[in-house]
């Protein structure tokens, strides 16, 4: 199964055999969910209004991001792959939003910078909700 | 991604996280912290500007205080970023360093490396399972003759080892156990050119779990395993094992072929010899009583040969076998009573058949002191020892490791040798001398090199066309030289075989027939001159002068 695997050295990646709450997996689901909700949390609002889209909620969405991407690293099993597919796609949206933002002329974003942010930025929330998405099945199943 | 890269990604999971904290934590203390810039006005960093002096600063890099001198606040707050982000970088290169020297982590990337060689191999291979002494000759023999292998070995040290010998191809090697199926296939078993598994294992169970999963897994490979019982090669050969070497009881076999046909047993063991050696002078067991030192597996075998041959034994033994038809002495046979007492004096030949080597020397040195007529046969156990026995010269010698690595080389040369073989050792003497005779004047005493084509439209396209066509082309044609058609090269044709027909050493104006398996025998080389008379068709019209007759027709 796709477990978080240890994220400290001298776990062996069998964590998702033990049934009981460990760190590790709480980690794990906190950032994947952190990661989902504040792209959410930023793309929601109006996409043309530069006042509904905070530059600091866009920061800790996409530092959030590049940890979840981090804690996916090394899962050798299907679904881990497609867990850190996920991260990887979010994170290039995010980047390419941030480019975007960089390069907007000085000044407060007008309406098209900030349609084009919020756009990139939603692609990257909907690889954050397959994430998420795969986080809960994977949940489910391992229970039975 | 290889599995490898994934694997160090994982390991380094937690630095890399504890960086990108600490840049995350950094950019935002400075773009919240504010600072005055050269004209007093109040100034803030962006994000970009932030993450500018992070990246240099936590890098240890240093550009400086950029776009404006700092202000104290600001300084205070750089002061405990750098301490924090010097520390995330000395925990990466030190869990980066301590991967390099992880057991599991180096294991990892060596065999994610020989599994990139294995899927990139693309010629013909073997496997051979066991890189003692016997893996080693095969795998130098397979080399001079361009073939590639896949060592699987168990000691690592040995392993490694390969890589340092000097082969024409880069040897793959890969530490594993041979029992385990996984291994197997991780050394290429499945692949569509894997050619063979050799089991040359010194541990009779590996060999037979190797056969055992060659048969389940990839039926049509062949496997040659190396028995050092009786049973174990009657288990192999139980499930259709397809070549089992029981080194003993083919030397029991070698030693009665050669009591009962000396001229035989040459020619055999010339065939089937190294790469490089010689034709050996006759040198038949005689006739009368024989000492045999050592009742292990090897003096049991040479005892059943003898008695085959109706020949008289005295076994030399500490623990002597408790059997009423076999005249025994107890003792060890490097002293001279119980030598003298198995009657050495009025004995035509002594067998030093211990797994000791030096005892081996000592046996038959004291037995010849005493009776300088004996014919001498002794039993090799390490190479290691090759200088000593060199020196003693005995008549007959028997080294367990040669004989597998040569019966292996046979099997593996041509299907069709085993069938020559085995009707060479059934004809009469006279014959056998003949055949020695014919062969020595085309090719010399060096081994020759041996090899099988067929005459079908994929391995002689040429050929095989002319014979559908013209139909009239003889063995003799097959040996002439491309280069010089009024020349013949150095080889010999050992055996045809016509639809399971097989005919011995075929005339050379033996009428061919498309579809026909013929063996040769050959100095080394002529197997590539003779393939472009079967390939080329301008080389086979001139071979063959069809250009001549062609012009004849035509005008």
């Amino acid at each position: 199964m796709a477990a978080p695997g240890s994220l400290w050295h001298n776990g062996g990646g069998e964590t998702g055999k033990r049934k009981n709450m460990n760190l590790e997996k709480v980690i794990f689901g906190f950032f994947i969910v952190l990661a989902a909700t504040l792209n959410f949390g930023f793309v929601y609002g109006d996409p043309a209004d530069p006042e509904h889209h905070h530059l600091w909620e866009f920061f800790a969405a996409f530092v959030v991001n590049v940890i979840a991407t981090a804690l996916k690293f090394g899962d050798r099993t299907q679904i881990g792959a497609v867990h850190l597919a996920t991260s990887l796609v979010a994170v290039l949206q995010l980047a390419a939003a941030a480019l975007v933002w960089f390069f907007a002329p000085p000044g407060p974003l007008d309406a098209g910078t900030t349609v084009s942010i919020v756009s990139l930025s939603a692609g990257a929330a909907l690889a954050n909700v397959v994430s998420v998405v795969i986080l809960i099945v994977e949940t489910i199943s391992m229970r039975r | 991604m290889n599995s490898s890269l994934l694997l160090t990604l994982r390991r380094l999971r937690a630095p890399i996280i504890f960086l990108i904290a600490v840049f995350a934590l950094g950019i935002v203390g400075l773009v919240l912290i504010p600072g005055v810039d050269e004209n007093g006005e109040p100034w803030r960093m962006t994000v970009f500007q932030a993450f500018y002096f992070m990246t240099y600063t936590a890098s240890t890099i240093g550009f400086g205080e950029i776009p404006h001198p700092f202000s104290d606040r600001q300084r205070l707050w750089v002061a405990f970023i750098i301490y924090l982000s010097v520390i995330g970088w000395a925990y990466l290169v030190a869990s980066l360093l301590a991967l390099g020297r992880d057991k599991a982590v180096r294991k990892a990337y060596v065999e994610s490396r020989f599994r990139r060689q294995i899927e990139a191999l693309v010629e013909p291979f073997y496997i051979i399972c066991g890189f003692g002494e016997t893996g080693r000759l095969v795998a130098s023999a397979l080399d001079l003759r361009g073939r590639r292998f896949v060592a699987v070995e168990i000691d690592e040290s040995r392993a490694l080892a390969i890589d340092l010998m000097d082969f024409h191809q880069v040897p793959l090697a890969i530490a594993a156990d041979a029992r385990l199926p996984e291994n197997l296939v991780a050394a290429g078993l499945r692949k569509d050119n894997c050619r063979g598994v050799l089991a040359l294992t010194s541990d009779d169970r590996v060999n037979l779990a190797v056969a055992m999963t060659v048969r389940l897994l990839e039926p049509n490979v062949p496997i040659l395993a190396r028995a050092m019982h009786r049973d174990t090669a009657a288990n192999m050969a139980s499930f259709d094992t397809h070549h089992v070497i029981n080194p003993f009881a083919r030397f029991g076999e070698q030693l009665a072929l050669a009591a009962a046909a000396p001229a035989n047993y040459r020619l055999v063991t010339w065939l089937t010899g190294l790469p490089g050696r010689e034709l050996q002078e006759e040198a038949a067991p005689p006739r009368g009583a024989w000492v045999v030192c050592g009742y292990g597996r090897f003096g049991r075998e040479v005892v059943r040969a003898f008695h085959a041959q109706g020949l008289e034994v005295t076994v030399i033994d500490p623990n002597p076998p408790q059997d009423a038809d076999l005249s025994t002495v107890k003792g060890t046979g490097t002293n001279a009573e119980p030598l003298v007492a198995a009657g050495i004096r009025e004995a035509v030949g002594i067998v030093a058949g211990t797994d000791d080597d030096v005892n081996n020397l000592s046996i038959v040195v004291t037995a010849r002191e005493i009776n300088p007529r004996l014919f001498t046969i002794v039993r090799q156990n390490l190479t290691a020892n090759q200088l000593l026995f060199d020196a003693f010269d005995a008549d007959m010698k028997m080294v367990s490791s040669e004989l597998i690595a040569s019966e292996c080389l046979a099997v593996l040369r041509a299907p069709q040798l085993g069938r020559f073989l085995e009707a060479a050792r059934r004809q009469d003497p006279s014959w056998a001398a003949g055949v020695v005779d014919r062969l020595v004047d085309r090719l010399g005493t060096k081994v020759p090199a041996i090899w099988g084509i067929t005459l079908n439209i994929s391995d002689a396209p040429a050929f095989h066309r002319h014979l559908m066509s013209y139909g009239d082309a003889t063995v003799a044609d097959l040996c002439r030289d491309p280069s010089d058609r009024d020349r013949t090269l150095a080889c010999v044709a050992l055996l045809l075989d016509r639809n399971g027909k097989v005919e011995l050493m075929p005339d050379d104006d033996f009428e061919l027939h498309a579809g026909d398996q013929v063996l040769f025998a050959g100095r080394v080389g002529m197997r590539d001159r003779q393939r472009h008379l079967l390939q080329s068709p301008k080389v086979r019209d001139y071979v063959l002068r069809l250009d001549r007759r062609l012009a004849g027709a035509r005008s």
